[in-house]
């Protein structure tokens, strides 16, 4: 399997608490993967070092097929470098409309004077509007972002990430506070992303990691317990003892 | 789909685009830039250079500072109120530009009358006796005749004005850059800002820094070699910079919010990490934000000071930056406009009530003196702004104008 994200024996410690614990980790270019561990398990911890917002103490995260290290690089480089992140809360940018907020977000120059001298291209346009229609905006795209419905901001949030272009999606709990249908469509959603593109989605929800038919890594104290199918790591003994089993 | 399609063509212009079209998605421009127009030409006709005589010289000087004052709080409003940096060190900036143009008055000026008495006597002085000469008239007040190293290029205006940009805006650059890049924010970064101006403000003050400590640069309302032209016509041409400069300066910041950029810095406002996530260098944006805005800061300082005659460190002592604040915030910051109508009706209010125009109040046993009471006025009425209209005084135009477009809601 060709790697495009590879992590290795990552640890990292604050003020003496172990978040992660020498944790390793590999990702293909075109992989649905779900990470699921109770609270504390250092799931967003994990995707912290990963988008460049913590480093760790010891290990190293090595990105694409020339393997070049994360460790240096800034939260802004490693998104351009195509490692897109999906936050828990939705955060969108309330002020703005739901077409600003994704043309924003669109693969384009993102040095201050390109940006200061973009033009709005009938190209930049039509991709906005497809990805507005790919997320059931369509009808909203010159609202307000801050006027949608919870479920509606998530999705402009994916919207925002597909406009980008990743490589690799890292989303952090995609269910939370969804209702049943929304739910449904999150996960449709999820799969049609990850045919094209490696997506890391970190769930506390078992039914909805279920519905995504992928495999799963179940994190405990900051390393990797067990990996595989659903049915394989909740079968696991020790997986059973401290997650299910609670 | 259509609608959509619509909303799309509507309303987007970037900077390249011609700029008629955006004066004319922009109607609020135009109307700014219409105002201004009216009002500079209206105050040139009521004033006693030009004009019929009505409005007085000194009132023509204190509209012209008004304007610069309404300039700074563009920038301040650009730098805060869409890209999310509390400044409060931008006088820094305003005064260190009024420096750096008060050089260049006051050497030329002090040259002219140096020469003028050189020419009774016998001999022809030596360019060094012209310098040494201009020396002690400029720098006998602390007990010294010789330039320091600053003063080397103030024989040039063109290098003393390319200095109103470049001294700022250098200032600017290193400060930000070390702010920024440690991701200093909110309060603390403007704790630093405070810290700067007033750093600045006490070396100043000091004799040996080179400037002549509290006593400033005075005499700059008088232009070099121009000293028949009575004061009266000097000031309008001032207003017409001034108000040429407000002009400019806000179409410019308004170009900038409008672009993609602006959506930018917005973002980063809103919420500063998610923009990181997204791709963009968070920390050039700012600085490039800090130090634009430094600069129109600097040109506003520029025209305001040879208008008020004198410059003194006692000019960017903090509570002056703090001050500007208190404009935008009062005007409602976000919009260009409400820095405008913040500044000018603010400071022109400051200036009333400060000025003994208003007689003052006998309270039984108490006198209120407006003079002091002024500035329990405006903290009053900043808290009232804070806690109750946040939008500012610029919220109100808002307001009526969506009443006006939609009559339902």
């Amino acid at each position: 399997m060709d790697s495009l994200l590879e992590v290795d024996g990552i640890s990292v410690t604050f003020d003496g608490f172990k978040a992660i614990n020498d944790l390793s980790f590999v990702m293909g270019a075109c992989e649905l993967r779900a990470i699921i561990g109770p609270n504390g398990a250092g799931k967003t911890t994990f995707m912290d070092i990963v988008t460049g917002k913590t480093r760790p103490d010891t290990g190293n995260v090595l990105w694409g097929e020339k393997n070049h290290s994360l460790l240096k690089k800034s939260e802004s480089e490693i998104a351009r470098m195509g490692i897109g992140r999906k936050f828990q809360r939705p955060t969108v940018f309330e002020d703005q409309s739901v077409e600003d907020n994704l043309m924003m977000s669109l693969r384009n120059d993102r040095s201050p004077l390109r940006v200061l001298f973009y033009r709005y291209t009938q190209e930049d346009r039509s991709k906005v509007l497809e990805i507005a229609s790919e997320i059931g905006l369509s009808n909203s795209v010159s609202r307000l972002a801050g006027e949608l419905s919870h479920g509606q901001k998530q999705w402009l949030e994916i919207g925002m990430l597909l406009a980008q272009e990743p490589k690799l999606l890292m989303v952090d709990e995609p269910a939370a506070g969804m209702t049943g249908d929304e739910r449904n469509k999150t996960v449709r959603l999820l799969k049609r992303m990850a045919s094209t593109r490696a997506v890391i989605v970190v769930e506390h929800d078992m039914e909805f990691v279920r519905n995504l038919e992928c495999r799963v890594t179940v994190l405990h104290e900051g390393s990797v317990l067990a990996e595989g199918s659903l049915d394989h790591v909740t079968n696991t003994q020790e997986v059973i003892d401290v997650y299910l089993g609670r | 789909m259509t609608a959509a399609n619509t909303s799309l063509n509507s309303g987007k212009v970037a900077l390249g685009g011609p700029l008629t079209r955006f004066l004319m998605n922009n109607p609020s421009t135009l109307l700014f830039i219409g105002l201004l127009a009216l009002f500079t030409i209206v105050t040139t006709l009521l004033g006693e250079g030009l004009g019929i005589g009505v409005v007085s010289t000194s009132m023509v000087k204190t509209l012209g500072k008004t304007l610069c004052f309404c300039l700074v709080a563009i920038a301040m409003d650009l730098v805060w109120g869409f890209c999310g940096i509390l400044s409060l060190g931008h006088f820094a900036f305003f005064g260190l530009g009024g420096y750096m143009i008060g050089m260049w008055l006051m050497y030329a000026r002090t040259e002219i009358i140096v020469l003028k008495a050189g020419k009774a006597a016998t001999m022809p002085m030596t360019p060094e006796e012209i310098r040494s000469a201009v020396g002690e008239q400029i720098f006998g007040v602390v007990g010294g005749s010789e330039f320091p190293l600053i003063w080397a290029f103030a024989d040039s205006l063109f290098m003393q004005l390319l200095f109103v940009i470049l001294v700022p805006g250098l200032l600017a650059l290193v400060f930000g850059w070390l702010a920024f890049r440690s991701r200093v924010t909110g309060v603390y970064l403007s704790i630093l800002t405070q810290a700067m101006t007033l750093a600045l403000a006490l070396y100043l003050f000091q004799n040996d820094s080179g400037l002549r400590g509290n006593n400033g640069l005075s005499g700059l309302q008088n232009l070099p070699g121009m000293e028949s032209t009575p004061q009266a016509l000097v000031s309008i041409w001032f207003l017409w910079a001034s108000a040429f400069a407000l002009g400019l300066g806000y179409l410019l910041v308004k170009l900038l919010v409008e672009s993609k950029l602006g959506n930018v810095i917005r973002a980063i406002r809103d919420d500063e990490s998610r923009v990181r996530f997204l791709g963009y260098n968070v920390e050039a944006y700012k600085l490039f934000i800090f130090v634009l805005s430094a600069v129109i800061a600097a040109i506003a300082g520029a025209l305001y000071y040879p208008q008020a005659g004198i410059i003194n460190p006692a000019e960017i002592a903090p509570i002056a930056s703090i001050y500007l604040a208190v404009w935008v915030a009062i005007g409602g910051r976000g919009r260009l406009y409400g820095a405008v109508i913040g500044a000018a009706f603010v400071s022109l209010l400051s200036s009333w009530f400060t000025g003994g125009q208003i007689p003052d109040i006998q309270l039984g046993a108490y006198r209120i003196q407006w003079v002091n009471w002024w500035l329990v006025l405006l903290g009053l009425s900043f808290v009232a702004t804070t806690l109750y209209a946040p939008q500012g005084l610029g919220g109100l135009f808002d307001h009526l104008s969506r009443k006006k477009g939609n009559p339902d809601g």
